[in-house]
């Protein structure tokens, strides 16, 4: 924080270049690791190092607060957008890397070069040229100057801008929108549907009665055979469900003691509810 | 430092007021005495909240909580502190050894930076050096909460991406989705208090309210604030991400030992800086409340660090009795109060507040308030005949009402089995059950096979 406020005043230069060329390595090696790793989630992490880097640099060249909207709505928020899809859809390193584009790389070759030159350009127009005026024209603090830009000179493009991406979001709520058919069901409607399908209550839960409290084991139903249902689908359900050594010949199984070694005596009154 | 920047300093902020500019010529020292200052409070006041919130809980629910580590139970959180990091440290076979890892320590680092814009109090004296009591002011401060809370949810996000499980994964895209949405509102809350004090820096927002907290003139701001920190915070009854009873612990199921102990500590120091920030914007900082505000010396000298400390914890106990009094929201209401209730009536009132600043900058008449009365009464009758008109639309398109037993067949339906209900009178209601101690064969205890 110290090193942003110094950058600010111009009294510490050794400082922000030494930051600098930190940051710089730092988000070039970001960038690149962005490209070359495998999982997506590890490109996203990556794209979010680059991003917070240059919200440093403009912190340090005296824009905190481009700095922290930088911050919190493209690493905040698009970002964290980005991250939530590819978890929600489990993007893996073993997908398809087929190309559904025709002229893919060709069209990315030609942007690339595109690109370079505009790169080459700007960087070329900034060294040969006169250095940008170091302080700002708009108001004395940054957030007053980038106030005044917007709703004088740029106020057109800025309302432009924004009656596009207001059409653009309507557009997707359009695309994305499905016609409700039939009412939504309520809770009356809901009910009578659980009961005339025939299962009143939730599955059973995994390990009652089994030898293992593991949400692998089935359940027991009381003749002895495993209740499939009681086992995530997610889960492969292990083999060997028979039920826990307790029943003898000419004895009443006793399922209560059945499920943990060290308990107390059953309660006699869960095992009348048992028998009966 | 030198003699020469100092003088200018004193003179650049008369007063106990501190401004931007006090923090531009801070000494190494100070920063760092300063920085240790906030770090230790910060663990501080998480170890005592964890005792604290189990006991007001406890107490809430007619037990007396811990008391058995010390007096009335004090040394509890120590021995906690102490237990957790002495525990087994698991990383799942399936995870994401990198990000397990990594984590937990975004969360803790992103909640400890912060609490640094924070100010405590006026320009006080340390060892002979006039400093404000805040370790670190910006134009932009209170934007640095946001931006430290949208990347502190990176943490959870990526903990329960990285840990490879079910639940986990769950917990983080409830936590991404939530802290998108609560935090739009927030900023929005935020907004109203930058346009009434005219500047985002902290230190600024105290000094503007030297005649009376934004409380008093932006309650609406303040109330969709209190919703919005406890949603970031992903507290009660707002704690999706780990819901116990569908998620196991959500995000953090797979924690354990230390990294288990920096999602902890990071939960209690956002809540902390969170309820600091509603201090600063809305309840006046560290100005003292108004019965003590009569008294000259309530606002000079270090006094203020015990009225600011007092607000928090006020607070603080509110998120304990939130926790101790309502019960888990679902995820569709959720949502549907983030989007629906909190950021149109911001928005609204953003509006309105806007139009008043306005007017009474370029007419400066109190007239305004009449008509902005007036605005707001229409508003209220409009609104309410258009719910009238909806429901009465409703209740004339709604089908008839249908019949309490759905035994009844409709046309071509086959018929629905009726409710099942207990059996209303059984022997054990009156307490001639089965007697105990009737079992045919006696209880014996199994090991396993």
């Amino acid at each position: 924080m110290t090193g942003v406020l110094a950058a600010g005043t111009n009294t510490d230069s050794v400082a922000v270049e030494t930051v600098f060329w930190i940051l710089a390595v730092v988000a070039v090696a970001a960038a690149l690791a962005m490209i070359l790793v495998r999982r997506a989630v590890h490109c996203a992490i990556m794209l979010a190092v680059v991003m917070l880097c240059l919200a440093t640099m403009y912190a340090m060249q005296g824009a905190p607060f481009l700095a922290f909207v930088q911050i919190i709505v493209y690493t905040g928020a698009v970002l964290m957008l980005f991250l939530f899809v590819i978890m929600l859809i489990g993007i893996t390193a073993a997908d398809s890397i087929v190309e559904t584009i025709k002229g893919q790389r060709l069209a990315a070759g030609l942007a690339a070069i595109g690109l370079l030159v505009l790169l080459a350009l700007g960087i070329g127009h900034a060294a040969i040229g006169p250095a940008a005026p170091p302080s700002p024209k708009y108001g004395s603090g940054n957030l007053t100057g980038i106030a005044t830009l917007i709703f004088t000179t740029y106020v057109f493009p800025f309302e432009v801008t924004g009656a596009l991406l207001i059409t653009a979001a309507l557009g997707a709520m359009v695309l994305a929108h499905r016609e409700r058919i039939a009412p939504r069901p309520t809770q009356r409607d809901l009910a009578a549907r659980r009961l005339a399908s025939g299962q009143v209550v939730g599955d059973p839960p995994p390990g009652i009665y089994a030898l293992h409290d593991s949400a692998d084991r089935p359940a027991l139903l009381p003749d002895g055979s495993p209740a499939a249902s009681s086992v995530s689908s997610v889960l492969n359900p292990r083999t060997g469900t028979e039920p826990p050594q307790v029943v003898r010949p000419g004895e009443k199984p006793q399922l209560e003691a059945a499920d943990g070694g060290e308990r107390e005596p059953a309660p006699s009154a869960g095992s009348g509810r048992a028998e009966s | 430092m030198t003699d020469q920047g100092m003088l200018q300093h004193l003179l650049a902020a008369p007063g106990t007021e501190p401004t931007l500019a006090s923090f531009n010529t801070e000494i190494w020292w100070m920063v760092l005495l300063k920085a240790g200052m906030v770090f230790a409070f910060l663990l501080l006041t998480t170890i005592f909240m964890i005792w604290f919130e189990r006991r007001v809980i406890g107490r809430m629910q007619n037990r007396p909580g811990p008391n058995r580590a010390g007096p009335f139970g004090l040394l509890q959180p120590v021995a906690d502190a102490l237990k957790l990091p002495l525990k087994e440290d698991i990383i799942p076979r399936s995870a994401d050894k990198l990000i397990f890892v990594i984590a937990p320590v975004i969360s803790a680092t992103m909640a400890f930076i912060g609490f640094s814009v924070i100010p405590w109090g006026p320009e006080v004296s340390i060892f002979h050096h006039q400093t404000p009591l805040q370790l670190a002011d910006l134009p932009v401060a209170v934007l640095v909460i946001l931006a430290m809370s949208s990347i502190g949810v990176y943490g959870l996000v990526l903990a329960g991406w990285a840990s490879g499980s079910p639940y986990s994964l769950l917990g983080a895209l409830r936590s991404a989705a939530q802290v998108i949405s609560y935090e739009i509102a927030m900023g929005l809350a935020f907004v109203a208090v930058f346009l009434y004090a005219g500047s985002l820096s902290t230190s600024a927002i105290v000094a503007a309210q030297n005649n009376g907290w934004f409380f008093w003139e932006l309650p609406v701001s303040f109330v969709i604030y209190l919703f919005t920190m406890v949603g970031e915070t992903n507290r009660l009854p707002f704690d999706l991400p780990e819901g116990e009873g569908e998620l196991v612990a959500g995000y953090h199921t797979e924690y354990s030992s230390m990294k288990f102990a920096m999602f902890y500590l990071a939960e209690y120091i956002n809540m902390t800086t969170v309820a600091a920030l509603a201090t600063t914007l809305f309840l006046g900082g560290w100005r003292a409340p108004w019965p003590i505000s009569l008294w000259s010396g309530a606002n000079t000298g270090w006094w203020p660090l015990l009225w600011f400390l007092i607000k928090v914890f006020i607070l603080l106990f509110g998120y304990v009795w939130l926790r101790g009094t309502l019960p888990r929201v679902r995820y569709d209401q959720l949502m549907a109060l983030g989007w629906k209730v909190l950021i149109p009536v911001s928005i609204v009132w953003i509006l309105f507040i806007a139009v008043i600043r306005a007017w009474k900058l370029n007419f400066n008449s109190t007239a305004i308030y009449a008509v902005a009365g007036l605005v707001f009464v229409l508003l209220i009758i409009m609104v309410m005949a258009w719910d009238e008109a909806a429901q009465q639309r409703a209740a004339r398109n709604a089908p008839t009402e249908a019949s309490p037993q759905p035994a009844v067949a409709g046309p071509g339906q086959p018929a629905a089995p009726a409710f099942p209900v207990p059996p209303l009178d059984l022997p054990h209601y009156h307490g001639t059950g089965v007697e105990p101690g009737n079992s045919a064969t006696p209880a014996r205890e199994v090991t396993g096979a």
